[in-house]
């Protein structure tokens, strides 16, 4: 993991200090509401239907168990005892004090951690996917990039002002999960044929009002250009970008406007003036960069199949959370574990001070120290030897956190929605409570399969529902609360969007549409299809006849 | 006058008179021999009556308004004034750079519109080294502005290298 050296720590103090003198002028009314709002969004600080809203950074989801603890602590004494991850590998606290955030930001520095940037019309907090590193088929750890794209970034003079928010996802493995085609940036790291791994550059992709899947700007950028190409979109997003409308203010809408091709040239033009700068990469601070992301030390050789093999037998509950929960880890002998923090009856991605506590412990005791989180509002633990995974499950089991779900029709995206978010147009928390208890029987679950559901309660889209294999967006219809349902939509490496089934549904249908989607996918599936391979394989229509036949 | 600070210290007289909207060139005549900064479109119109009766010259450029029309010429222009319509108009910015780095331009850059303490300390990063503040503006408090970051990790016109090339350890290439 990255650890702060003395710039690093200087300027987060710094900055701590800063919003301190802020917010007091605010307080004191010599800020005006206009003017502290991009001061205090580009710290993180929302002011939200009942309360404001606090959202940390986790710098490309990684976690300290230390730092881990530090959460906690801010959700008990700050917060009403929980926390919230959200689709952006951050986490939200919804009832601090205005008065008390700049505390809370000092709690955050003492542990490396900020509000930096989490909101505003600047660079967002970059992601990844949460298998960096780990993963058996990735291309090369993409961790060490994020952090060079995190400083990079942080406190960027030119580009604090952009025409909206600006988000980067990196991703260095071939499942992508880090939803990287529907960024505003895209950074894929690739294998060239010579053998040699460069990044492959989109840009354009975004999800809200006008869902796009980015465009290639740069079909290979030598690593040690990385951050050129990176500022020459930006320079040319930053002076081109639309400003006289918030709702095209995004640069898919100005890739869109200037055409891809002349957009791409503008971006070339710009990078051969900045090409061989100093803001070049040199080979030191790339390898210094990635020292800190080195293995940890695995046991070698280990050997324990055996212990685990007997687990699996003679524990059916243990072995279904196996199947769903462990994911194959590129050391042997090890598994990527993650822990669903979607239990039934509890908010998507909702997590209490003393669960994140005992995760931390389970870090330590499990997984050298650390946890990452995923934009699919799950807590990872990556580095756990398979010798001690039912003994973990065991002691997840205590707290509830052994749900196998991952990747299951109850395993939901979800955003705040109407319960918390002033931006709403639906509640959708409760639609997901609604879904997980319709489906509640675990083998039916595990019978169907993967299939990513995403609610979102307004066209902001936080919930991603586009890329979703099922998208449930919350509308308004002359003040009544409606669910409109979309298809085949996917945030992988053959990302797609989803397709709008047809008229929209009163919330008590919900449920019994997704059934139906369900049924049609069951009778219609081919070996071992997941519900979206049937779906690309027989289209949109019998899923559409099916849910509208008769009532409609 | 609004408050002026310019390489760090306010300003207690100012010789430069911001044309903020010109109809024609009798407004230079009515004054001959005084300096103005002009809007960018004026002087493209008026070139030659700026030449004859400006003392110094300086040229204006909203933030919509990109430097290609004058990039042969900028040093004839003591001051290249960037406009600020509202601060969360961040376009001057890329201006301001661009001058700095690229066409590696030496005269005064001001801002100029909304401009206020928050804002500083990124302006002075991005090559403006000289600001005319907000008319509601405690300038005595904006000048603290510039120490807010005591480095960042991006190049800037003090700071030539970006902070990966400062760091010990990371200088040889
Ligand atoms: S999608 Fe809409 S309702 Fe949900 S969190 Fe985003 S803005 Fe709020």
């Amino acid at each position: 993991m990255y650890v702060y050296d003395q710039y690093d720590h200087q300027m987060l103090a710094e900055r701590v200090e800063q919003f301190r003198d802020q917010t007091d002028r605010y307080l004191a009314g010599k800020l005006s509401d206009a003017e502290f709002l991009p001061l205090r969004l580009q710290n993180g600080l929302y002011i939200q239907r009942l309360a404001p809203m606090l959202r940390v950074a986790i710098p490309y989801g990684l976690l300290s168990s230390r730092q881990l603890r530090k959460l906690a602590l801010i959700a008990r004494e700050y917060d009403k005892g929980y926390g919230h991850l959200t689709t952006r590998q951050n986490i939200q606290f919804n009832w601090p004090e205005l008065a008390e955030t700049p505390d809370i930001l000092t709690h955050l520095a003492e542990v490396e951690m900020h509000a930096i940037q989490t909101s505003g019309n600047c660079i967002r907090n970059v992601t990844t996917d949460h298998y960096a590193g780990v993963a058996a088929d990735e291309v090369e750890d993409s961790r060490p990039w994020c952090e060079i794209i995190r400083q990079w970034s942080t406190f960027h003079p030119e580009f604090a002002y952009l025409p909206r928010k600006f988000k980067i996802a990196v991703c260095g493995t071939p499942a992508d999960q880090a939803a990287t085609q529907v960024h505003d940036i895209g950074v894929y790291l690739i294998r060239l044929e010579n053998g040699e791994i460069a990044f492959r550059i989109l840009a354009g992709g975004g999800l809200g009002r006008t869902p796009v899947i980015g465009q290639v700007i740069f079909e290979h950028v030598e690593k040690r250009h990385l951050l050129t190409a990176l500022e020459a979109i930006m320079r040319v997003y930053n002076r081109e970008g639309r400003r006289d409308n918030k709702y095209k203010a995004r640069i898919k809408i100005l890739v869109r406007e200037t055409g891809i091709d002349e957009f791409r040239e503008k971006a070339h033009a710009e990078w051969e003036r900045i090409k061989g700068s100093t803001l070049t990469l040199t080979d030191a601070e790339i390898e210094r960069c990635q020292a800190f992301f080195v293995d940890p030390d695995y046991v070698r050789r280990l050997n324990g199949s055996a212990t685990l093999k007997e687990k699996l037998h003679g524990d059916a509950d243990f072995a279904r959370w196996h199947r769903r929960n462990a994911r194959a880890h590129k050391q042997p002998g090890y598994a990527i574990v993650t822990i669903s923090l979607k239990q039934t009856g509890v908010a998507p991605g909702d997590i209490t001070d003393r669960q994140m506590e005992f995760i931390a412990d389970l870090a330590d005791k499990y997984s050298f120290g650390e946890a990452r989180i995923s934009h699919k509002q799950n807590i990872i633990l990556a580095d756990v030897e398979q010798r001690k995974l039912h003994e973990l499950w065991r002691e997840l089991s205590t707290q509830s956190l052994h749900t196998a779900a991952l990747g299951l029709l109850t395993d939901i995206i979800c955003c705040p929605g109407g319960d918390f978010c002033a931006l709403a147009n639906a509640k959708s928390i409760p639609v997901a409570e609604e879904i997980q208890r319709y489906f509640e029987d675990a083998a039916e679950l595990e019978e169907i399969g993967d299939l990513q559901l995403n609610i979102s309660g307004c066209m902001n889209a936080c919930g991603h529902h586009h890329v979703g294999n099922i998208g449930i967006l919350g509308v308004d219809k002359k003040g009544e609360e409606f669910y409109q349902v979309s298809i085949g939509g996917s945030s992988a490496r053959e990302a797609s969007l989803g397709k709008i089934l047809g008229p929209s549904f009163a919330r008590e249908e919900v449920p019994g549409v997704m059934r139906t989607l369900v049924d049609v996918y069951k009778a219609e599936r081919k070996n071992g299809e997941a519900f979206l391979d049937t779906y690309r394989r027989i289209g949109h229509e019998p899923f559409k006849q099916a849910v509208y036949a008769g009532n409609h | 006058m609004p408050a002026i600070i310019k390489d760090g210290a306010i300003l207690t007289r100012d010789r430069w008179t911001l044309l903020r909207e010109a109809t024609g060139p009798e407004v230079l005549q009515a004054a001959p021999g005084r300096s103005f900064i002009v809007p960018l479109d004026f002087w493209l119109s008026y070139r030659a009556q700026v030449e004859e009766y400006c003392g110094e010259t300086g040229i204006w450029l909203d933030s919509h308004q990109t430097l290609e029309p004058i990039a042969d010429v900028l040093a004839k222009f003591a001051v290249i004034a960037l406009n600020f319509p509202v601060f969360a108009d961040g376009r001057s910015y890329s201006n301001a750079r661009e001058l700095r780095q690229h066409y590696r331009y030496q005269g005064e850059i001001r801002a100029i519109g909304d401009v206020m303490r928050d804002q500083l300390y990124y302006m002075s990063r991005c090559g403006f080294n000289s600001f005319a503040l907000r008319h509601d503006q405690n300038s005595e408090l904006c000048l603290q502005a510039f120490g807010d970051f005591s480095t960042g990790y991006q190049s800037s016109v003090n700071e030539p290298l970006p902070l990966f090339r400062r760091r010990g350890g990371a200088r040889k290439e």
